[in-house]
Protein backbone atom coordinates (compact mmCIF):
# COMPACT_ATOMS: atom_id res chain seq x y z
CA UNK A 1 0.00 0.00 0.00
CA UNK A 2 3.19 2.46 0.90
CA UNK A 3 4.39 1.64 -2.71
CA UNK A 4 0.93 1.91 -4.26
CA UNK A 5 1.33 5.94 -2.46
CA UNK A 6 4.36 6.26 -3.79
CA UNK A 7 2.98 5.36 -7.56
CA UNK A 8 0.16 7.25 -6.90
CA UNK A 9 1.92 10.76 -6.42
CA UNK A 10 4.74 10.23 -9.09
CA UNK A 11 1.81 10.00 -11.52
CA UNK A 12 -0.13 12.85 -10.27
CA UNK A 13 3.63 14.36 -10.45
CA UNK A 14 4.67 13.76 -13.63
CA UNK A 15 0.80 14.50 -15.13
CA UNK A 16 0.86 17.88 -13.59
CA UNK A 17 3.76 18.51 -15.17
CA UNK A 18 2.26 19.86 -18.64
CA UNK A 19 -0.26 22.25 -16.97
CA UNK A 20 -1.72 23.66 -19.55
CA UNK A 21 -2.48 20.45 -21.32
CA UNK A 22 -3.21 18.82 -17.92
CA UNK A 23 -5.64 21.46 -17.75
CA UNK A 24 -7.14 21.24 -20.94
CA UNK A 25 -7.59 17.46 -20.61
CA UNK A 26 -9.73 17.69 -17.52
CA UNK A 27 -11.84 20.16 -18.97
CA UNK A 28 -12.08 17.86 -21.90
CA UNK A 29 -13.32 14.84 -19.63
CA UNK A 30 -15.64 17.37 -18.17
CA UNK A 31 -17.12 18.61 -20.75
CA UNK A 32 -18.12 14.69 -22.05
CA UNK A 33 -19.94 14.02 -18.90
CA UNK A 34 -22.03 17.67 -18.99
CA UNK A 35 -23.01 16.74 -22.81
CA UNK A 36 -24.38 13.70 -21.00
CA UNK A 37 -25.88 16.00 -18.37
CA UNK A 38 -27.11 18.39 -20.89
CA UNK A 39 -28.78 15.94 -22.92
CA UNK A 40 -30.70 14.71 -19.92
CA UNK A 41 -31.68 17.68 -18.45
CA UNK A 42 -33.38 19.29 -21.63
CA UNK A 43 -35.25 16.24 -21.73
CA UNK A 44 -36.95 17.39 -18.41
CA UNK A 45 -37.66 20.33 -19.73
CA UNK A 46 -39.87 18.28 -22.02
CA UNK A 47 -41.37 15.60 -19.59
CA UNK A 48 -41.90 15.66 -15.87
CA UNK A 49 -40.68 12.32 -14.78
CA UNK A 50 -39.57 9.27 -16.72
CA UNK A 51 -41.48 5.56 -15.45
CA UNK A 52 -42.24 7.83 -12.49
CA UNK A 53 -38.52 9.22 -11.17
CA UNK A 54 -38.37 12.79 -11.52
CA UNK A 55 -35.50 14.81 -12.52
CA UNK A 56 -33.73 15.06 -9.42
CA UNK A 57 -34.00 11.47 -8.60
CA UNK A 58 -32.71 10.46 -12.14
CA UNK A 59 -29.91 12.55 -11.16
CA UNK A 60 -28.72 10.49 -8.16
CA UNK A 61 -28.66 7.69 -10.57
CA UNK A 62 -26.68 9.70 -13.11
CA UNK A 63 -24.25 10.73 -10.57
CA UNK A 64 -23.26 7.53 -8.75
CA UNK A 65 -22.69 5.82 -12.23
CA UNK A 66 -20.55 8.62 -13.59
CA UNK A 67 -18.65 8.92 -10.49
CA UNK A 68 -18.39 5.01 -9.48
CA UNK A 69 -16.71 4.80 -13.69
CA UNK A 70 -14.58 7.80 -13.41
CA UNK A 71 -12.83 6.47 -10.73
CA UNK A 72 -12.92 2.72 -11.48
CA UNK A 73 -11.22 3.95 -14.94
CA UNK A 74 -8.47 6.49 -13.00
CA UNK A 75 -7.08 3.75 -11.04
CA UNK A 76 -8.23 0.97 -13.63
CA UNK A 77 -6.27 2.80 -16.26
CA UNK A 78 -3.65 0.15 -16.53
CA UNK A 79 -6.06 -2.47 -17.21
CA UNK A 80 -8.03 -0.20 -19.61
CA UNK A 81 -4.14 -0.12 -21.53
CA UNK A 82 -3.85 -3.74 -21.78
CA UNK A 83 -3.88 -4.39 -24.93
CA UNK A 84 -0.93 -1.99 -25.36
CA UNK A 85 0.86 -3.58 -22.80
CA UNK A 86 0.54 -6.84 -24.06
CA UNK A 87 1.06 -6.07 -27.62
CA UNK A 88 4.70 -4.03 -26.74
CA UNK A 89 6.34 -6.57 -24.28
CA UNK A 90 6.20 -4.39 -21.27
CA UNK A 91 3.72 -6.94 -19.68
CA UNK A 92 6.62 -9.72 -20.32
CA UNK A 93 8.99 -7.41 -18.03
CA UNK A 94 6.37 -7.19 -15.12
CA UNK A 95 6.43 -10.87 -14.87
CA UNK A 96 9.70 -11.52 -13.89
CA UNK A 97 9.48 -9.10 -11.22
CA UNK A 98 8.70 -10.30 -7.71
CA UNK A 99 5.41 -8.23 -7.16
CA UNK A 100 2.21 -9.24 -7.79
CA UNK A 101 1.04 -8.95 -11.39
CA UNK A 102 -2.38 -7.03 -10.62
CA UNK A 103 -0.88 -4.56 -8.56
CA UNK A 104 2.16 -3.51 -11.30
CA UNK A 105 -0.94 -3.54 -13.85
CA UNK A 106 -2.77 -0.99 -11.55
CA UNK A 107 0.57 1.00 -10.35
CA UNK A 108 1.67 1.30 -14.14
CA UNK A 109 -0.34 3.87 -15.15
CA UNK A 110 -3.55 6.22 -13.67
CA UNK A 111 -5.25 8.47 -15.74
CA UNK A 112 -6.07 11.82 -13.54
CA UNK A 113 -7.85 13.50 -16.14
CA UNK A 114 -10.91 11.08 -15.55
CA UNK A 115 -11.18 13.92 -12.48
CA UNK A 116 -12.74 15.76 -15.16
CA UNK A 117 -15.74 13.69 -15.16
CA UNK A 118 -15.81 12.83 -11.33
CA UNK A 119 -15.78 16.73 -11.19
CA UNK A 120 -19.15 16.46 -12.85
CA UNK A 121 -20.74 13.91 -10.63
CA UNK A 122 -19.66 15.43 -7.94
CA UNK A 123 -21.25 19.21 -8.89
CA UNK A 124 -24.25 17.31 -9.33
CA UNK A 125 -24.43 15.88 -6.02
CA UNK A 126 -24.09 19.19 -4.55
CA UNK A 127 -26.94 20.24 -6.45
CA UNK A 128 -29.16 17.14 -6.03
CA UNK A 129 -28.42 16.10 -2.21
CA UNK A 130 -30.30 18.63 -0.85
CA UNK A 131 -32.90 19.69 -3.54
CA UNK A 132 -33.99 15.39 -4.15
CA UNK A 133 -36.52 15.48 -1.22
CA UNK A 134 -34.46 12.33 0.30
CA UNK A 135 -34.56 11.94 3.86
CA UNK A 136 -30.88 11.78 4.11
CA UNK A 137 -30.83 9.38 7.45
CA UNK A 138 -27.44 7.76 8.65
CA UNK A 139 -28.54 4.39 7.29
CA UNK A 140 -29.35 6.36 3.47
CA UNK A 141 -26.20 8.32 3.59
CA UNK A 142 -24.44 5.42 4.21
CA UNK A 143 -26.07 3.45 1.29
CA UNK A 144 -24.82 5.83 -0.97
CA UNK A 145 -21.38 6.17 -0.22
CA UNK A 146 -21.74 2.31 -0.52
CA UNK A 147 -23.52 2.61 -4.18
CA UNK A 148 -20.18 5.06 -5.21
CA UNK A 149 -17.55 2.77 -3.75
CA UNK A 150 -19.33 -0.42 -5.08
CA UNK A 151 -20.05 0.99 -8.45
CA UNK A 152 -16.35 2.00 -8.65
CA UNK A 153 -15.29 -1.63 -7.94
CA UNK A 154 -17.75 -2.96 -10.24
CA UNK A 155 -16.52 -1.11 -12.95
CA UNK A 156 -13.02 -1.64 -12.24
CA UNK A 157 -13.63 -5.37 -12.71
CA UNK A 158 -15.30 -4.43 -16.19
CA UNK A 159 -12.18 -3.63 -16.72
CA UNK A 160 -10.21 -6.73 -15.48
CA UNK A 161 -12.26 -8.41 -17.56
CA UNK A 162 -11.72 -6.51 -20.82
CA UNK A 163 -8.35 -6.74 -19.90
CA UNK A 164 -8.05 -11.04 -19.50
CA UNK A 165 -9.76 -10.91 -23.08
CA UNK A 166 -7.11 -9.35 -24.26
CA UNK A 167 -4.95 -12.55 -23.54
CA UNK A 168 -6.68 -14.10 -26.04
CA UNK A 169 -7.57 -11.91 -28.44
CA UNK A 170 -6.51 -7.88 -30.05
CA UNK A 171 -9.27 -8.14 -32.46
CA UNK A 172 -13.09 -7.21 -31.43
CA UNK A 173 -12.20 -5.78 -28.09
CA UNK A 174 -14.70 -2.93 -28.43
CA UNK A 175 -18.04 -5.04 -27.88
CA UNK A 176 -16.77 -5.14 -24.23
CA UNK A 177 -17.72 -0.80 -24.79
CA UNK A 178 -21.41 -2.08 -24.43
CA UNK A 179 -20.58 -2.98 -20.30
CA UNK A 180 -18.06 -0.14 -19.43
CA UNK A 181 -18.79 2.65 -21.58
CA UNK A 182 -22.63 1.92 -22.03
CA UNK A 183 -22.99 1.07 -18.58
CA UNK A 184 -21.75 4.64 -17.62
CA UNK A 185 -24.14 6.33 -20.85
CA UNK A 186 -27.48 4.65 -20.17
CA UNK A 187 -27.00 4.21 -16.47
CA UNK A 188 -27.75 8.05 -16.62
CA UNK A 189 -31.32 6.66 -16.24
CA UNK A 190 -32.59 4.16 -13.53
CA UNK A 191 -31.95 1.05 -15.31
CA UNK A 192 -35.63 -0.04 -14.92
CA UNK A 193 -37.02 2.50 -17.29
CA UNK A 194 -35.41 0.11 -20.07
CA UNK A 195 -37.93 -2.90 -19.44
CA UNK A 196 -37.59 -6.00 -17.60
CA UNK A 197 -35.32 -8.22 -19.28
CA UNK A 198 -32.63 -5.27 -18.94
CA UNK A 199 -33.20 -4.79 -15.36
CA UNK A 200 -32.81 -8.55 -15.29
CA UNK A 201 -30.08 -9.03 -17.38
CA UNK A 202 -28.40 -6.01 -14.91
CA UNK A 203 -29.39 -7.90 -11.74
CA UNK A 204 -27.71 -10.98 -12.58
CA UNK A 205 -25.23 -11.02 -15.19
CA UNK A 206 -23.47 -7.85 -15.04
CA UNK A 207 -25.01 -6.47 -11.58
CA UNK A 208 -24.87 -2.46 -12.30
CA UNK A 209 -28.46 -2.37 -11.35
CA UNK A 210 -27.54 -3.01 -8.04
CA UNK A 211 -25.44 -0.33 -7.42
CA UNK A 212 -27.78 2.18 -9.30
CA UNK A 213 -31.50 1.23 -8.97
CA UNK A 214 -32.22 -0.91 -6.28
CA UNK A 215 -30.05 1.08 -3.36
CA UNK A 216 -32.17 4.08 -5.27
CA UNK A 217 -35.54 2.76 -4.63
CA UNK A 218 -34.07 2.54 -0.52
CA UNK A 219 -32.75 6.44 -1.19
CA UNK A 220 -35.76 7.27 -2.32
CA UNK A 221 -37.90 5.52 0.63
CA UNK A 222 -39.86 3.29 -2.27
CA UNK A 223 -37.99 0.03 -0.41
CA UNK A 224 -37.41 0.02 2.98
CA UNK A 225 -35.80 -3.72 3.61
CA UNK A 226 -32.38 -2.93 3.91
CA UNK A 227 -31.84 -5.21 1.12
CA UNK A 228 -32.06 -2.80 -1.05
CA UNK A 229 -30.00 -0.60 1.37
CA UNK A 230 -26.95 -3.49 0.96
CA UNK A 231 -27.50 -4.55 -2.63
CA UNK A 232 -24.21 -2.83 -3.51
CA UNK A 233 -22.57 -5.24 -1.38
CA UNK A 234 -23.72 -7.96 -3.34
CA UNK A 235 -22.49 -6.62 -6.31
CA UNK A 236 -19.23 -7.13 -5.43
CA UNK A 237 -19.62 -11.07 -5.47
CA UNK A 238 -19.06 -10.11 -9.65
CA UNK A 239 -15.57 -9.10 -8.68
CA UNK A 240 -14.67 -13.19 -8.09
CA UNK A 241 -15.15 -14.24 -11.64
CA UNK A 242 -13.70 -11.08 -13.10
CA UNK A 243 -10.28 -11.79 -11.13
CA UNK A 244 -10.34 -15.86 -11.93
CA UNK A 245 -10.84 -14.92 -15.59
CA UNK A 246 -7.84 -12.60 -15.24
CA UNK A 247 -5.48 -15.63 -13.47
CA UNK A 248 -6.91 -18.18 -16.11
CA UNK A 249 -6.23 -15.81 -18.96
CA UNK A 250 -2.77 -15.35 -17.18
CA UNK A 251 -2.21 -18.73 -17.06
CA UNK A 252 -3.04 -19.05 -21.13
CA UNK A 253 -0.16 -16.40 -21.35
CA UNK A 254 2.46 -16.48 -24.88
CA UNK A 255 4.32 -13.55 -24.83
CA UNK A 256 4.70 -12.04 -28.43
CA UNK A 257 8.26 -12.42 -28.32
CA UNK A 258 9.25 -8.52 -28.52
CA UNK B 1 -9.35 31.58 -55.59
CA UNK B 2 -7.27 29.19 -53.70
CA UNK B 3 -6.33 27.26 -56.39
CA UNK B 4 -9.48 24.84 -56.38
CA UNK B 5 -9.66 25.05 -60.29
CA UNK B 6 -5.54 23.86 -61.11
CA UNK B 7 -5.43 20.87 -58.58
CA UNK B 8 -5.52 17.59 -60.39
CA UNK B 9 -7.57 15.36 -59.01
CA UNK B 10 -5.47 11.72 -59.76
CA UNK B 11 -3.53 11.60 -56.70
CA UNK B 12 -6.10 12.45 -53.89
CA UNK B 13 -7.76 9.40 -55.49
CA UNK B 14 -5.01 7.55 -54.80
CA UNK B 15 -4.59 8.44 -51.42
CA UNK B 16 -8.58 7.94 -51.07
CA UNK B 17 -8.23 4.43 -52.51
CA UNK B 18 -4.92 3.50 -50.62
CA UNK B 19 -6.76 4.28 -47.22
CA UNK B 20 -10.12 2.69 -48.26
CA UNK B 21 -8.35 -1.19 -48.46
CA UNK B 22 -6.49 -0.20 -45.68
CA UNK B 23 -9.38 -0.16 -43.32
CA UNK B 24 -11.53 -2.91 -45.50
CA UNK B 25 -8.88 -4.80 -43.43
CA UNK B 26 -10.10 -4.98 -39.89
CA UNK B 27 -13.50 -7.09 -40.42
CA UNK B 28 -13.34 -8.33 -36.93
CA UNK B 29 -13.56 -4.70 -35.17
CA UNK B 30 -16.10 -3.95 -37.60
CA UNK B 31 -18.17 -7.11 -36.11
CA UNK B 32 -17.42 -5.80 -32.95
CA UNK B 33 -18.19 -2.35 -33.22
CA UNK B 34 -21.52 -3.61 -35.20
CA UNK B 35 -22.74 -5.41 -31.91
CA UNK B 36 -21.44 -2.63 -30.17
CA UNK B 37 -23.79 -0.24 -32.17
CA UNK B 38 -26.49 -2.33 -32.14
CA UNK B 39 -26.76 -2.14 -28.14
CA UNK B 40 -26.53 1.10 -28.09
CA UNK B 41 -28.73 1.42 -30.64
CA UNK B 42 -31.90 -0.59 -28.54
CA UNK B 43 -31.07 1.15 -25.01
CA UNK B 44 -31.76 4.50 -27.10
CA UNK B 45 -34.38 4.21 -28.34
CA UNK B 46 -35.93 2.10 -25.01
CA UNK B 47 -35.41 5.25 -23.36
CA UNK B 48 -37.17 7.54 -25.71
CA UNK B 49 -40.12 5.00 -25.07
CA UNK B 50 -40.02 5.41 -21.56
CA UNK B 51 -40.03 9.02 -22.07
CA UNK B 52 -42.71 8.72 -24.53
CA UNK B 53 -44.65 6.71 -22.92
CA UNK B 54 -44.53 9.27 -19.63
CA UNK B 55 -46.21 12.10 -21.78
CA UNK B 56 -46.47 10.91 -25.60
CA UNK B 57 -47.92 15.06 -26.22
CA UNK B 58 -44.96 16.81 -24.99
CA UNK B 59 -42.82 14.23 -27.45
CA UNK B 60 -41.36 16.59 -30.22
CA UNK B 61 -40.94 14.43 -32.94
CA UNK B 62 -42.95 11.29 -34.13
CA UNK B 63 -41.62 7.73 -32.22
CA UNK B 64 -41.00 6.42 -35.48
CA UNK B 65 -39.02 8.73 -36.78
CA UNK B 66 -37.06 9.63 -33.77
CA UNK B 67 -36.16 5.39 -34.12
CA UNK B 68 -35.27 6.02 -37.70
CA UNK B 69 -33.13 8.51 -36.65
CA UNK B 70 -31.57 6.31 -34.02
CA UNK B 71 -30.49 3.86 -36.10
CA UNK B 72 -29.18 5.78 -39.14
CA UNK B 73 -26.98 7.54 -36.62
CA UNK B 74 -25.76 3.79 -35.35
CA UNK B 75 -25.14 3.09 -39.09
CA UNK B 76 -23.55 6.25 -39.70
CA UNK B 77 -21.78 7.01 -36.55
CA UNK B 78 -18.39 6.90 -38.53
CA UNK B 79 -19.01 8.92 -41.04
CA UNK B 80 -20.85 12.46 -38.76
CA UNK B 81 -19.51 11.66 -35.58
CA UNK B 82 -16.95 14.42 -35.04
CA UNK B 83 -14.74 12.52 -32.22
CA UNK B 84 -14.03 9.74 -35.15
CA UNK B 85 -10.36 11.78 -35.30
CA UNK B 86 -7.56 10.44 -38.06
CA UNK B 87 -4.92 10.59 -35.46
CA UNK B 88 -2.03 9.67 -38.24
CA UNK B 89 -2.92 13.14 -39.15
CA UNK B 90 -2.69 14.84 -35.52
CA UNK B 91 0.57 12.79 -35.14
CA UNK B 92 2.28 13.48 -37.95
CA UNK B 93 2.40 17.09 -37.20
CA UNK B 94 3.35 16.72 -33.60
CA UNK B 95 5.77 14.03 -34.45
CA UNK B 96 7.15 16.65 -36.96
CA UNK B 97 6.75 14.01 -39.93
CA UNK B 98 4.75 17.01 -41.53
CA UNK B 99 7.83 18.03 -42.98
CA UNK B 100 8.02 15.15 -45.41
CA UNK B 101 4.64 15.96 -46.65
CA UNK B 102 5.27 19.41 -47.06
CA UNK B 103 7.97 18.64 -49.65
CA UNK B 104 5.27 16.71 -51.65
CA UNK B 105 4.42 18.58 -54.27
CA UNK B 106 0.61 17.94 -53.38
CA UNK B 107 -1.44 20.66 -51.65
CA UNK B 108 -1.73 19.28 -48.14
CA UNK B 109 -5.65 20.99 -47.47
CA UNK B 110 -7.06 18.46 -50.14
CA UNK B 111 -4.45 16.00 -48.79
CA UNK B 112 -6.19 15.74 -45.37
CA UNK B 113 -9.47 15.81 -46.83
CA UNK B 114 -9.29 13.47 -48.46
CA UNK B 115 -7.21 11.34 -46.14
CA UNK B 116 -10.06 11.72 -43.58
CA UNK B 117 -13.20 11.33 -46.13
CA UNK B 118 -11.74 7.82 -47.02
CA UNK B 119 -11.20 6.87 -43.44
CA UNK B 120 -15.12 7.92 -42.72
CA UNK B 121 -16.44 6.12 -45.64
CA UNK B 122 -14.50 2.28 -45.76
CA UNK B 123 -15.38 2.47 -41.85
CA UNK B 124 -19.25 3.30 -42.50
CA UNK B 125 -19.72 1.05 -45.63
CA UNK B 126 -19.05 -1.64 -42.43
CA UNK B 127 -20.92 -0.77 -40.38
CA UNK B 128 -23.66 0.86 -42.05
CA UNK B 129 -24.88 -1.98 -44.36
CA UNK B 130 -25.41 -4.45 -41.93
CA UNK B 131 -27.36 -2.34 -39.68
CA UNK B 132 -29.76 -0.70 -41.77
CA UNK B 133 -30.18 -4.16 -43.21
CA UNK B 134 -31.27 -5.68 -40.25
CA UNK B 135 -32.69 -2.91 -38.86
CA UNK B 136 -35.59 -2.51 -41.19
CA UNK B 137 -36.92 -6.02 -40.19
CA UNK B 138 -36.95 -5.56 -36.48
CA UNK B 139 -40.27 -5.47 -34.63
CA UNK B 140 -42.59 -2.78 -35.00
CA UNK B 141 -41.82 0.06 -32.29
CA UNK B 142 -38.26 -0.89 -33.16
CA UNK B 143 -38.04 -0.65 -36.82
CA UNK B 144 -36.16 1.73 -39.20
CA UNK B 145 -38.93 2.93 -41.52
CA UNK B 146 -37.86 3.49 -45.16
CA UNK B 147 -39.33 6.58 -46.92
CA UNK B 148 -41.33 5.84 -49.41
CA UNK B 149 -41.25 8.99 -52.15
CA UNK B 150 -38.49 8.60 -53.94
CA UNK B 151 -37.97 12.55 -53.63
CA UNK B 152 -37.02 11.93 -49.87
CA UNK B 153 -33.91 9.67 -50.88
CA UNK B 154 -32.59 12.09 -53.49
CA UNK B 155 -32.85 14.83 -50.64
CA UNK B 156 -31.45 12.42 -48.51
CA UNK B 157 -28.53 11.26 -50.37
CA UNK B 158 -27.53 15.20 -51.20
CA UNK B 159 -27.74 16.20 -47.71
CA UNK B 160 -25.77 13.42 -46.56
CA UNK B 161 -22.79 14.46 -48.64
CA UNK B 162 -23.02 17.74 -47.52
CA UNK B 163 -23.46 16.82 -43.70
CA UNK B 164 -20.06 15.08 -44.75
CA UNK B 165 -18.06 17.68 -45.92
CA UNK B 166 -19.20 20.18 -43.33
CA UNK B 167 -18.29 17.41 -40.85
CA UNK B 168 -14.65 17.49 -42.45
CA UNK B 169 -14.15 20.94 -43.47
CA UNK B 170 -14.71 21.86 -39.68
CA UNK B 171 -12.51 18.87 -38.36
CA UNK B 172 -9.86 20.12 -40.56
CA UNK B 173 -10.22 23.38 -38.71
CA UNK B 174 -8.61 21.06 -35.60
CA UNK B 175 -6.32 19.57 -37.49
CA UNK B 176 -5.26 22.85 -38.56
CA UNK B 177 -4.90 23.53 -34.76
CA UNK B 178 -2.44 21.27 -34.19
CA UNK B 179 -0.18 23.74 -35.88
CA UNK B 180 -0.46 25.99 -32.95
CA UNK B 181 -0.35 23.50 -29.77
CA UNK B 182 2.25 20.75 -29.03
CA UNK B 183 -0.04 18.73 -27.27
CA UNK B 184 -3.70 18.95 -28.89
CA UNK B 185 -5.67 16.07 -27.15
CA UNK B 186 -7.26 18.33 -24.72
CA UNK B 187 -8.55 20.64 -27.36
CA UNK B 188 -9.78 18.24 -29.79
CA UNK B 189 -11.90 16.23 -27.22
CA UNK B 190 -13.49 19.58 -26.21
CA UNK B 191 -14.44 20.51 -29.75
CA UNK B 192 -15.12 17.02 -30.56
CA UNK B 193 -17.66 16.97 -27.82
CA UNK B 194 -19.39 20.37 -27.97
CA UNK B 195 -20.04 20.11 -32.09
CA UNK B 196 -21.30 16.93 -31.64
CA UNK B 197 -23.83 17.51 -28.83
CA UNK B 198 -24.79 20.49 -30.54
CA UNK B 199 -25.30 18.59 -33.86
CA UNK B 200 -27.94 16.35 -32.05
CA UNK B 201 -25.32 13.44 -31.42
CA UNK B 202 -26.74 13.01 -28.22
CA UNK B 203 -30.24 13.83 -28.56
CA UNK B 204 -31.81 15.13 -31.84
CA UNK B 205 -31.85 18.58 -32.31
CA UNK B 206 -35.88 18.48 -32.01
CA UNK B 207 -35.42 17.74 -28.08
CA UNK B 208 -33.29 20.85 -27.89
CA UNK B 209 -35.25 24.23 -26.30
CA UNK B 210 -37.06 25.89 -29.07
CA UNK B 211 -34.59 28.93 -29.52
CA UNK B 212 -31.58 26.97 -29.15
CA UNK B 213 -32.86 25.01 -31.55
CA UNK B 214 -33.35 27.72 -34.15
CA UNK B 215 -29.88 29.32 -33.31
CA UNK B 216 -28.47 26.00 -34.04
CA UNK B 217 -29.76 25.40 -37.28
CA UNK B 218 -28.26 28.14 -38.43
CA UNK B 219 -24.81 27.53 -37.59
CA UNK B 220 -22.56 24.52 -38.78
CA UNK B 221 -23.94 22.62 -36.31
CA UNK B 222 -27.44 22.25 -37.57
CA UNK B 223 -25.31 21.44 -40.99
CA UNK B 224 -24.02 17.87 -39.73
CA UNK B 225 -25.54 15.40 -38.79
CA UNK B 226 -28.68 16.31 -37.73
CA UNK B 227 -30.27 17.51 -41.47
CA UNK B 228 -29.40 14.20 -43.43
CA UNK B 229 -31.26 11.58 -40.47
CA UNK B 230 -33.75 14.32 -40.01
CA UNK B 231 -34.77 14.42 -43.74
CA UNK B 232 -34.86 10.48 -44.10
CA UNK B 233 -36.91 9.96 -41.15
CA UNK B 234 -39.50 12.09 -42.53
CA UNK B 235 -39.59 14.85 -39.59
CA UNK B 236 -38.45 17.73 -42.14
CA UNK B 237 -39.83 17.88 -45.50
CA UNK B 238 -40.51 20.27 -48.18
CA UNK B 239 -39.76 23.49 -48.27
CA UNK B 240 -38.05 23.19 -44.88
CA UNK B 241 -36.03 20.18 -46.43
CA UNK B 242 -34.23 22.63 -49.54
CA UNK B 243 -33.98 25.19 -46.96
CA UNK B 244 -31.68 22.84 -44.62
CA UNK B 245 -29.94 22.16 -47.85
CA UNK B 246 -29.03 25.35 -48.81
CA UNK B 247 -27.25 26.34 -45.36
CA UNK B 248 -25.28 22.69 -45.25
CA UNK B 249 -24.36 24.22 -48.90
CA UNK B 250 -23.54 27.52 -47.27
CA UNK B 251 -21.43 25.94 -44.46
CA UNK B 252 -19.20 23.64 -46.50
CA UNK B 253 -18.01 26.85 -49.19
CA UNK B 254 -17.43 28.86 -45.64
CA UNK B 255 -15.69 26.41 -43.55
CA UNK B 256 -13.27 25.07 -47.05
CA UNK B 257 -12.52 28.93 -47.53
CA UNK B 258 -11.48 29.71 -43.72
CA UNK B 259 -10.11 26.20 -43.66
CA UNK B 260 -7.84 26.97 -46.93
CA UNK B 261 -6.58 30.47 -45.80
CA UNK B 262 -5.71 29.43 -42.11
CA UNK B 263 -3.66 26.48 -43.01
CA UNK B 264 -2.13 28.97 -45.46
CA UNK B 265 -0.95 31.16 -43.29
CA UNK B 266 -0.35 28.44 -40.41
CA UNK B 267 2.13 26.89 -43.18
CA UNK B 268 4.21 30.00 -42.85
CA UNK B 269 4.75 29.87 -40.06
CA UNK B 270 5.12 25.74 -39.42
CA UNK B 271 8.05 25.20 -37.03
CA UNK B 272 8.72 20.84 -37.33
CA UNK B 273 9.42 19.33 -34.06
CA UNK B 274 12.45 16.95 -34.05
CA UNK B 275 14.83 16.01 -36.20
Amino acid sequence: MNLYMKFFLMHLKSQMQYKVSFFFNILGQFLVSFAVFMSLSFLFMLFDDVEGFTYQEVLIGFAVMMLGFSLGEMFGRGFDTFPRILGNGTFDRALVRPRNIIFQVLAGTMDFTRLGRAAQAVVVFVYVIPNSGVDWTLTRVMTLVLMIVCGTLLFFGLFVVYASFSFFTVEGLEFMNIFTDGGREHGRLPFSVYGENVLRFLTYVIPLALVQYYPLLFLLGRETSLLYAFAPVFALLFLIPCFVFFRFGLSRYKSTGS
Amino acid sequence: MFGLTAINFKPYRALFRIRFTNTLQYRAAAFAGLTTQFAWGFMYILAFAAFYRSNPGSFPMEFSHTVTYIWLQQAFVALFFLWFYDNSIIESVESGSIAYELVRPMDLYSRWFSITAANRVSRTLLRAIPILAIAIFLPRPFRLVLPVELMRYILFFISMALALGVVLSFSMLIYISAFYTINSMGTRIIFGVSADFLSGAYIPLPFFPDTMRFVLELLPFGSMQNMPLLIFSGHVYGVAAFRGIGIQLFWLVTLVIVGRFWMSRALKRVVAQGG
